[in-house]
Parts: structure tokens; sequence; C-alpha cells
């Protein structure tokens, strides 16, 4: 457990990739085999069930600490994060007992099936024997909270690097469902396909939001231009006469999207496409609020089939008759992709329009249309481009539309969570609704740390109430919010929902009678609609 | 009841004296030089003898009457005197007492000796007015010379991977222990807030390097820079690239404020008593009337009605408490470079 402590510590106090790697790299020539997959797996998000109620653990972290119950809350609304509070309230133990990180996760996953009586006294003994640092990893493992500051790619890269295999063969290996417990390292990395698992996805290729000039990517005729949708990007296998379907967030998605089981029949074995998967009726795209419906949704429905239908818009063919064709042109996947979706003539599988556009300079009236038309903008993809893996820059683009915005009034703060415990950094924004101010929006982020730390002191100054971590404040400082979309809405106040709402700038030259009106919002609820 | 809290500050109506108040009055107690508790405007200044000179340098010209510890002085039947805070240079907790009643007014104080210091001293009183910056169960910082150890092998392991150290503390108090600390033949630079701060304090300079806008970067090759939260974010931080940054702060015991402020790393050092010493200190005044002040106040009052049966209230002030970085209680004006 103290190596992987050591690890975690290195990799959350830097922020360089270079290093990231380096210490990675480190670890993996240290550790043995069996903590290295377990490592693998962690890093990778692949985190066991968490075997013990969160309550539960509140309560006899409060027990060990000596505390008051409402003592325990107040300091966790401090520091935002359960595992940390937890390991900073705990008294600190002489003995320190080591423990490797695969007998540690071995013993996480066996206490799962124990009584409550015996998760105490298991807990407790843990608790009793590690240092700080260990206190804080255990716990993030075990309230399943555990997450690490570094991108899948640089993972692969140090794995690459450690075990001198290839980090594009890395990462399709460790695509899909493997079971740390049960994988032997040599065969998880290994090159051979004798293992090899029918469900498994390759890793996504994602482009960067476009930041350069168009005179510096070249002609627009060696470029493929599409739409970019709103709705979840998969993967969908076919092999073995079973179909799979994979979220970008590596999530088995099958189940929830049981309309695509009938693909088994219809795709021949060894197909994968990549595409978005949308809610699709009478012609149209559906909105995303309609996805999240779909969802949420534990059991699929008939009505909810019926409601919310759903189809792939496929953009690319990774998979063709059982050959891995990523390293074939774009131009040439889109043509044997074009082929399979007109000979299998099913409404499930739409091909992804090509758009047709002469210049760079008519690109933007198209990008223009995408709200219209529930799309969130272009994508560009080079028609010569191999399909990458993990998120690169050069050869894929997207270009998506300016995002809406509104100007509001704070009028509610929060403190922060976990990075900004301590200040308050969750604000609640107001518009102007017949002469009254109505919340309608919270937002987080996008400001600079000095503006964060000057509203900080700001509320402190200007606070009207407080109940509980929350102060309400003088309506007077203005914000500009972008957001992504809008909704009707019967669980907010004002009746209005925000996609992914966000404050773009501090808007110090304009007063609180110079924002926006719920009119304004409805207006342009209406003009989607 | 002997003091008062009003719109002013802290005040004492039978010797019309207030501690630290935030408004320009007639004479002020000052407990110790940090801004939010020493302001500029008023008429007569008390001090500790300690104080003196950070003070004038803060404050300017300033008519100024100093103690010892211990030493007493009586206005109007009100004996008072000051004791060691354990804060900062300087910081002192101030007794009044008249016809048997006794308050103590601690202002900022520490618990914990810091090597450096005059450490605090517990006062018998029966009102016991008390800060609660760290007022959380969560704060149980660490004895000064593991943090000693810790920012030590910091500095080597930066030097022998080429890189700069860049450590940043308030001036008054956190600097000067800072320094105490480090055991380096590293070159040290300073920034000049600091530098002058030494100055004015009396703390030998020597050995370190003044920074100037003619400073090259072979000086240090590498070595080490301690400034103040002001640098952090400017252009003034870059010419010592390649560097590792580091906060020295009671607040650097959460990880939310480690990576705030991208610190690599974050050293937990306090000038303030952590939750352990806040009880301690509370208890061994023997007061039953506690006022909680700057901090988590109502968390703290409320542990101390419940768990110790304390007469506790909390009490608003205009106190800032120790900043997490930019530093609220410093704002001294940087001299013109
Ligand atoms: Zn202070
Ligand atoms: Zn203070």
């Amino acid at each position: 457990m103290k190596a992987f402590t050591e690890l975690y510590s290195a990799l959350d106090q830097t922020t360089k990739t270079n290093e990231k790697v380096n210490v990675m790299v480190n670890y993996f020539n240290h550790i043995n085999s069996k903590d290295a997959i377990w490592a693998i797996a962690l890093l990778t998000g692949r985190r066991p069930k968490r075997p013990i109620k969160t309550t539960d653990m509140k309560a006899w972290a409060t027990e060990l600490a000596g505390i008051p119950y409402w003592l325990f809350e107040d300091s966790y609304d401090v520091v935002g994060d359960l595992a940390e509070t937890i390991s900073l309230l705990i008294p600190l133990s002489e003995s320190n007992v080591e423990k490797s990180l695969s007998e540690v996760m071995e013993e996480i996953i066996l206490i799962q099936s124990k009584t409550e009586e015996e998760k105490k006294q298991w807990l407790f003994s843990f608790w009793n024997s590690f240092s700080k640092d260990e206190l804080f990893v255990f716990n993030k493992l075990i309230t399943g909270s555990f997450r690490v500051g570094v991108s899948q790619q640089l993972i692969f890269k140090a794995l690459s690097k450690t075990y001198s295999i290839d980090d594009k063969v890395i990462a399709h290996k460790l695509m899909g469902a493997w079971l740390p417990q049960t994988s032997e390292l040599r065969e998880l990395l290994s090159d051979e396909s004798s293992s090899f698992d029918d469900s498994k996805p390759y890793p996504f290729y994602l482009a960067y939001q476009l930041d350069v000039p168009f005179t510096d990517i070249g002609s627009i005729v060696d470029w493929q231009i599409e739409r970019k949708y709103d709705g979840i990007r998969g993967q969908i296998i076919v092999r073995n006469n079973s179909v799979h379907i994979w979220s970008r967030g590596e999530e088995l998605m099958t189940d929830k999207f049981i309309e695509f089981m009938p693909l088994k029949n219809i795709l021949p074995n060894g197909t994968v496409l990549d595409g978005e998967i949308l809610p699709f009726k009478d012609k149209k795209i559906m909105s995303f609020n309609e996805m999240q419906k779909r969802i949420g949704r534990k059991n699929v429905s008939k009505k909810t089939l019926n409601d919310i239908p759903l189809c792939m818009m496929c953009y690319d063919l990774l998979e063709y008759n059982g050959k891995d064709i990523r390293q074939l042109a774009l131009i040439a996947r889109r043509k044997l992709l074009e082929e399979l979706i007109t000979e299998t003539n099913n409404p499930l599988l739409k091909l992804s329009p090509l758009l047709d556009c002469n210049a760079w300079e008519n690109l933007d009236t198209l990008r223009n249309e995408s709200k219209l038309l529930g799309c969130e903008g272009l994508m560009l993809k080079q028609k010569d481009s191999i399909y990458e893996t993990g998120r690169r820059r050069g050869k894929w683009w997207k270009w998506k539309v300016d995002p809406y915005t509104v100007d509001a009034v704070l009028i509610y703060a929060q403190s922060g969570h976990g990075r900004r415990a301590n200040l308050y950094t969750d604000y609640t924004f107001a518009i102007w609704d017949n002469g009254e101010l109505v919340p309608f929006t919270k937002a987080y982020s996008g400001l600079t740390d000095k503006e964060l730390i000057e509203v900080d002191n700001w509320i402190k100054k200007n606070t009207i109430e407080k109940f509980g971590p929350v102060r309400s404040v003088k309506a007077e400082l203005v914000f500009e919010i972008a957001f992504e979309g809008i909704n009707a809405s019967s669980r907010h106040k004002s009746g209005i929902a925000l996609r992914f709402p966000r404050i773009l700038r501090w808007r110090k030259d304009k007063k609180k009678e110079e924002i926006n009106t719920k009119e304004d919002l409805l207006q342009l609820l209406n003009s989607v609609l | 009841m002997l003091i008062q809290f009003t719109n002013n500050g802290i005040y004492c109506r039978q010797a019309d004296v207030y501690i630290d108040p935030w408004k320009p009055v007639n004479k002020a107690i000052i407990t110790h030089a940090h801004s939010d508790h020493a302001r500029t405007g008023n008429k007569y200044y008390l001090a500790h003898k300690n104080s003196e000179s950070i003070l004038r340098y803060r404050l300017g010209n300033i008519v100024l009457q100093t103690l010892n510890y211990y030493e007493t002085i009586n206005i109007n039947g009100v004996t008072i005197s000051l004791h060691p805070a354990g804060h900062v240079i300087g910081s002192a907790q101030v007794r009044l007492e008249y016809k048997g009643e006794i308050w103590v007014v601690s202002g900022d104080y520490k618990v914990k000796n810091d090597g450096y210091t005059i450490p605090f001293e517990p006062v018998k009183c029966q009102h016991f007015i008390t800060e609660s910056t760290f007022g959380l169960p969560i704060y149980n910082f660490p004895q000064a010379e593991e943090v000693n150890l810790q920012l030590n092998n910091w500095v080597e392991e930066n030097a022998a991977r080429g890189l700069n150290s860049v450590i940043i503390g308030y001036a008054l108090g956190k600097a000067q222990r800072i320094l105490t600390g480090l055991k380096t033949d590293q070159p040290v630079l300073l920034h000049s807030t600091i530098y002058n701060t030494n100055e004015a304090l009396g703390f030998d300079n020597s050995r370190y390097i003044k920074f100037t806008p003619e400073f090259k970067k072979e000086t240090l090759n590498p070595g080490i820079v301690v400034a103040t939260g002001s640098v952090v974010g400017s252009p003034w931080l870059r010419r010592f690239d390649p560097y590792k940054l580091a906060f020295c702060s009671g607040w650097m015991q959460l990880r939310g404020a480690r990576r705030r402020r991208n610190a690599d790393k974050g050293f937990v050092m306090s000038d303030h008593a952590d939750w352990n010493g806040l009880n301690e200190a509370v208890l061994a005044t023997s007061a039953e009337n506690i006022y909680v002040t700057h901090g988590y106040k109502s968390v703290y009052s409320k542990w101390l009605r419940e768990h110790y049966k304390l007469n506790a209230v909390e009490v608003e002030t205009l106190f800032e408490g120790e900043g997490i970085e930019n530093d609220s209680s410093e704002n001294v004006k940087e001299e013109k470079e």
C-alpha cells in the first residue's frame, strides 16, 4: 500500500506530463505483477464495488474520532471530500502494518459479503494501521471515489515504456471488461489474441476544438466535413453472433440500448461501427434531454422504446470482416462504411451525411445551422487520416458553435468542494422576472484564481443570511453565463433548465438592472423548440 | 462587563482603550503587527517592545509606547499587562483586570513551540477571547521539527534535479520560521518585502541575497527563493524557471487548498493554534466565559458549549484570519523596485 500511496501522491503533486509518466514507469519497474495489475485497473478507472455504506463509514469514523456527529458533518462540509475528511479526523496510529495493494484490494472484495459488525472491525483494523496518506488513498478506494489526474494515454505511454510494448496495442488490450483479480499481467498486455474477448472495443479517436486558422490546415478538398451530433458516442460491436455497445466512457451500454440487439442477425460478424447514438423520432433528432431520460431508466419499457427510439448515426468503421481496419485511410474506411450501411438498409443505422463546402469561408454558415438541427457543430476530418487512439490534434478537429450567453446576478454562494474547499465558489444566479429576481441556474468555474478569491472576499463581506453551507448575498455582482442548450423544466423554480452552464466572465461593467430577464430566456427556448 | 464588542473593536470603557481596533480611535493596544490587527490612524499605540520596529516599519510615524511581557501599567484602575501569544515575534495576549474581573484578549496565538517565537503561555482569567482560524478537528498540525525535515528534504531533492525551490510564506512570522528551519548550503534569495521585514525585525540577513532587478539566474543555480503570496501567478516568478513551488500554511493540511494554488508542495506550517491547541489553551485559562472570534467561530463555540459546558459565544470582528495565500494580513505596500 505504501508504494501505491507514494505513486498516488507523486501523480497528485505534479501537473507535468513527463513527470507523471516517469513516476508511473518507476512504480511499474519496482512492483510485482499482482500489484501492477491492480494499479493498472485502478488508474484506468476500474474500481471494485463500494463495500461499505457511506452512512456507516461516517458513523464509524465519528466514533473513532470521538466527536459529535454534527462536527463530523461540519468538517466534511469544509473538506468537501469524504475520504480526506475521515483521514484527517481519525487519530493517527503508532503501528504501521504494511499490506500490498493486491492484498488490500482482495480484502475489499471479500468484505462486501460480510456482516455489518465484521465490516466495522475490519475497517477499524485498517484505520488503526495506516499512515495519514495511506489512510486517504485507502478511504478513496473503499468509498469508490478513487480518481487520479492522469489521462489514459499517459498510462498507456508509461506501460509501453515499462514493458516495451507499443502503446496502441496496450490501449486496445486494456479496453473493455477485464477483472484484475482474475487477469494475469502477461496475458493482459501480450499481443497474442488467444484470450481475445468478443466484447472488446477499440480505443476511441477524439478530436480537439479547432484552435488554428484554416490557412494552417491546408485545402478544404482534403477534408471530410460532417455534423457533430449531440448524443452518446459509442461503438457497436458484432462478433460471434452477439452485439455489444460501448460508450465513450468505456461503459457497456448493451442493456440500455436494447433495440440494437437484432443487429446480431443483420450485421456480419466481425463488425465494429463508430458513431453517435441518438434519440430519433419522426425523421428528427430529439433533444439530449430525451437521451438522458433513456439512460436514467433502470428498465427499458415498451413505452420508453416507443417514446424515445434510438438510432446510430454511423461515421466510422473500425473492424470489417473480422479485420482491424483502423490503419486504412478515412476515405477508404468511409467507402466500406457506406457499402455496409446501404446493404444493411436498416433504420437503426444511419450514415452521417458528408457536407458539401468548397471554401473555408463558407463553412461558418454551415456551422451556424447546427443548433436548429440539434447538433453541436461540425467535425473536420482529414481524408487520409488513420483511426488514432485517444485525443489528438492535427488530423481531426471539432468545431463547435459558440455557446448561448446570458447576463445574471449572483444571489447564493456555497463553499466549493475538493480543490476549492474553503472558498465560496459554487454560485447560484438569478434573472429578472417581472421586477423580481428569480434563481434560475447554478454555474461553476470559468473564473481565474484571482477572481475567485476576490469574489470570495466580497461574498464574506456581503452575506445577508447563512443557511448551513449556503449564503445568500447582496444582489450586485453580474456574470456572463454560457450554456449549450435550454429546456423547459418542472423541477426548477424558474421553469427553465440550462445545459452545461458555466461562468464565461465577470461583468464588472454591468449593474444588476442591466441583466437578462426570464422573458429573454423563454424566447430563446421557443426559438429552439 | 469590563470589555465590550463595539463597532470600532474590542473596547474597555473603564480604561478607554481598544484592543486591535479596526477604526481609528484614541488609544489602541495592538496584539501583533499583522495588518488586520494593527491598523493605521490611531492616536496612541501600546504594544510589546518586540513589535516596535515592525509596527513602525508598517504603520509609519506612530505614537507608540511599549511594554515587556508581564510588565503592568495601570489606566484608571485597570491593570493591563502583555503575555506571550506564540503567534509571531512580539505577539501578545492582553490581560486586563479591574476589581477582580479578569479578561484576556489573546489576539492570534499558537500553542506549539516553533523554535523561533517566544512560546505561548496560558493566563488564568474569567473571560477569554479566542480566535478560531483552525477551529475544526480536521486541523492537527505536525511538530515544527517534522515540517522542517520535510522542507529540507524537499529543497535538496529539487537541487539534485537542478530545480530552484520557491517557498511562499508571510513576510512577518512565517518567513523567519522558514529561514530558521532551512539547513542548507544552497544560496537563498529573498523577496524584498521579506528582506526588509527581516531588517526591521533585526533578523540576521547576512547570509541571504536580496532580490534586485539586476538579479542573474546564475546566482542560484540552483537555489532557494523565499517570497510572499503576492508573487504567485505573477511574471516575477518566471525568472526562476525551472522551479518547484511550495506554500507554508496551516491551510496546506487540506488537499484542496494545495491543488487550487497549483502548489507542487504544501508544508503544514501554521502560526495559529490547531484544534487541540485551541482546546488546550481555552482549558488552561480556567475561564468560564469564552468569546470566539475570527475563523470557525460558530462551530467552535458550539463545541465549547456542548463538550466542555463553557459559556461560549461567537463574536463578530473584522479580523480576517490567515488567508490561504493572498495574504490579507499583509497588505503592506510593495516597495518600488
Ligand atoms: Zn496574525
Ligand atoms: Zn488574526
